[in-house]
């Protein structure tokens, strides 16, 4: 019963990461229509750049890591949108009005480009990525052990969702986002200037990428170049059980693919860990291709 | 061309590779090696060429059909005891291909169905999907050497039956394309509901290219397998897709000759570039971003194609 607790406990921790990364994928999709293949190596980002300024944080404010752990992950998430920003700019934008293919294809060559161009900069090697969380041990049974960082990890991720929420709910960008995600071309004849939302769109994604960078290398303490490459299509995959392009839907499936995966780790084998979750994805394309909570979208011709 | 003349061709490529392969062993063996890579890349490349350029189903997923090529030859040739150099591997050799491209024919049969349903951005994850599962599957069986890798695999491939199998894809190929019956291909890329309302069976099409795509690919894994002898998982991660899918573009979707230059130039490139070896990647990533920003159409772009350049040869001969 108590090792249950426990798997469940690791399964919604990492579900929070998924569920983060799903977001991204899911905002892009819903006002661009086509997937970021680079969002999960954001992601990676996020994580290195925590790695390289926690340690240089940490001793500015006095070691406190209540305060250097906030100030790193908004560091991180700045970072991050910057980078989103960039990419949306600079490789994307120019191809939005070609076949879907072509973007797709790009997209890949950005994710490559971060990931190879990762292992140049930051070297190819895992590193240990620095404590920013505690630690401590909350609950201490025979059968259960509960330490505090998957308690935080959790708490972070509802929280960004609430605010994430709330911006898309009650600010006027976040109207302008789901207008656009809506009917954009009726969006843009009531006046909303569609390429600041398209930008907007990348930077809530990918500071999110960011928090979950740096919540992932608070749990599993080792990070390396390729290290998006999996949870990106994993979240990618938690997006698609959701329902693509509905937000809540992403932060279901995300903590639906996290649950499943450890439950298979624990209970079956820990090889068939990074299987299973395309199994999933090819059964949810076949019998259900709007996902839970998706709407089935007729093509117009 | 018509399709005697293309035989012809076909015919004198496999007698050019066979003369060749006698002097084989007077070839540099590292030239020899780079020249056989050429040809299995040529296969791979233009066989995806088929699934992604010609019937615009993107693919990630061929380094995964190659695996299960590479993996049931090795089992087949190992299992009926082949010996480099001896008489029976004349026989055991096609066999093995055969069989290893049979195995990957009925994968992309798999793997076509989902295309039936899905488009796009779904498609290519899914085959991405497809292509780790069974890496991942074959990891697991204890029997194929699981992650350790399958050894002692007899060492048949040379450069006649590399360069032979490379011409019989390329003539199955564009002669399947440039028929009548292979307009489909283009139609279901160009325009799949407008095919589908001039009564193209876009299902039949886009099977018929999952299916002989994969067949090539895993005729290619077996080439290879029996080429170094030892082959493992890793070698048939999506990196190697993607270095397939990279061919392809860079040679231009839809464009044989421009795919098959692709090949050998992307084949020669990491070695000569080997004292930058780690830039390989980034540079790859980045010429895929630029050209599809700048020359979506690949380097050689659609006008290079076998037939407006032997047209072009033909005109130039005859006297008007």
């Amino acid at each position: 019963m108590s090792e249950l607790l426990q798997q469940i406990i690791n399964g919604i921790s990492l579900g929070s990461i998924y569920a983060l990364i799903a977001l991204g994928y899911t905002m892009v999709y819903g006002v661009l229509r086509f997937i970021n293949f680079a969002h999960g190596d954001v992601f990676m980002v996020g994580a290195f750049v925590g790695y390289y300024a926690a340690p240089r944080i940490v001793p500015l404010v006095g070691g406190s890591l209540l305060i250097a752990g906030p100030i790193t992950l908004l560091l991180s998430m700045l970072v991050c949108s910057a980078l989103g920003v960039t990419i949306e700019k600079l490789a994307y934008r120019p191809l939005r009005p070609r076949p879907k293919l072509t973007i797709l294809i790009t997209a890949i060559g950005i994710s490559l480009f971060l990931e190879f161009g990762g292992q140049l900069v930051f070297g190819p090697d895992p590193k240990s990525f620095p404590t920013l969380l505690p630690s401590a041990v909350i609950i201490n049974t025979p059968n259960l052990v509960l330490r505090s960082t998957p308690v935080i990890v959790i708490a972070t991720t509802v929280g960004l969702m609430l605010l994430l929420r709330f911006i898309v709910m009650k600010t006027k960008l976040g109207t302008a986002m789901r207008a656009v995600s809506y009917n954009q071309s009726a969006a843009s004849l009531m006046g909303i200037n569609i390429d600041t939302v398209i930008s907007f769109t990348f930077v809530l994604g990918s500071s999110l990428a960011a928090a979950a960078g740096i919540l992932y290398g608070s749990l599993y303490p080792s990070i390396n170049p390729l290290m998006g490459v999996f949870p990106g299509l994993k979240a990618f995959i938690s997006a698609v059980l959701g329902g693509i392009g509905n937000i809540p839907g992403a932060a279901i499936g995300g903590f639906i693919i996290g649950l499943i995966e450890t439950f298979v780790t624990g209970y079956l084998s820990p090889t068939y860990r990074d299987a299973i979750a395309f199994g999933i994805l090819i059964l949810i394309l076949l019998f259900k291709p709007s996902g839970i909570l998706g709407r089935a979208e007729s093509e117009k011709v | 061309m018509g399709v005697h003349a293309t035989k012809v061709v076909l015919l004198a490529a496999i007698a050019i590779s066979f003369i060749v392969s006698l002097f084989q062993s007077q070839i540099n063996p590292y030239f020899l090696q780079i020249i056989i890579y050429i040809g299995i890349n040529i296969i791979l490349a233009t066989s995806l060429n088929l699934i992604n350029g010609y019937a615009g189903q993107f693919s990630l997923g061929h380094a995964g059909f190659m695996a299960l090529g590479g993996y049931t030859g090795a089992v087949v040739s190992t299992t009926l005891g082949a010996t480099p150099g001896g008489s029976s591997a004349v026989i055991i050799l096609p066999l093995a291909l055969v069989l290893g491209g049979i195995v990957a024919a009925l994968a992309g049969l798999l793997v076509g169905i989902p295309s039936l349903r899905l488009r796009g951005d779904y498609l290519a994850i899914t085959t991405l999907g497809f292509g780790e599962i069974i890496r991942v599957v074959i990891q697991n069986l204890d029997f194929l050497g699981g992650a350790r890798g399958f050894t002692g695999i007899p060492k048949l491939t040379n450069f006649f039956w590399v360069f032979s199998v490379v011409s019989i894809t390329v003539f199955v190929i564009s002669n399947l394309v440039n028929s009548s019956y292979g307009k489909g291909f283009l139609a279901v890329r160009d325009d799949e509901i407008a095919a589908q309302a001039m009564g193209i069976n876009t299902t039949k099409y886009k099977v018929v290219a999952f299916v002989t795509g994969a067949f090539f690919a895993g005729v290619a894994g077996g080439l290879y397998a029996h080429f170094v002898s030892y082959i493992n998982p890793q070698q048939f991660s999506f990196i190697r897709s993607i270095e397939i899918v990279v061919m392809v573009i860079v040679g231009g979707m839809g464009n044989t000759p421009g795919v098959i230059i692709a090949a050998a130039l992307l084949t020669i490139l990491p070695e000569a570039l080997r004292p930058i070896a780690e830039y390989r990647m980034v540079i790859y990533s980045l010429s895929l971003v630029i050209i599809m920003i700048t020359r979506p159409q690949g380097l050689f772009g659609r006008e290079l194609s076998l037939r407006s350049l032997l047209g072009r040869l033909r005109k130039q001969a005859m006297p008007v």
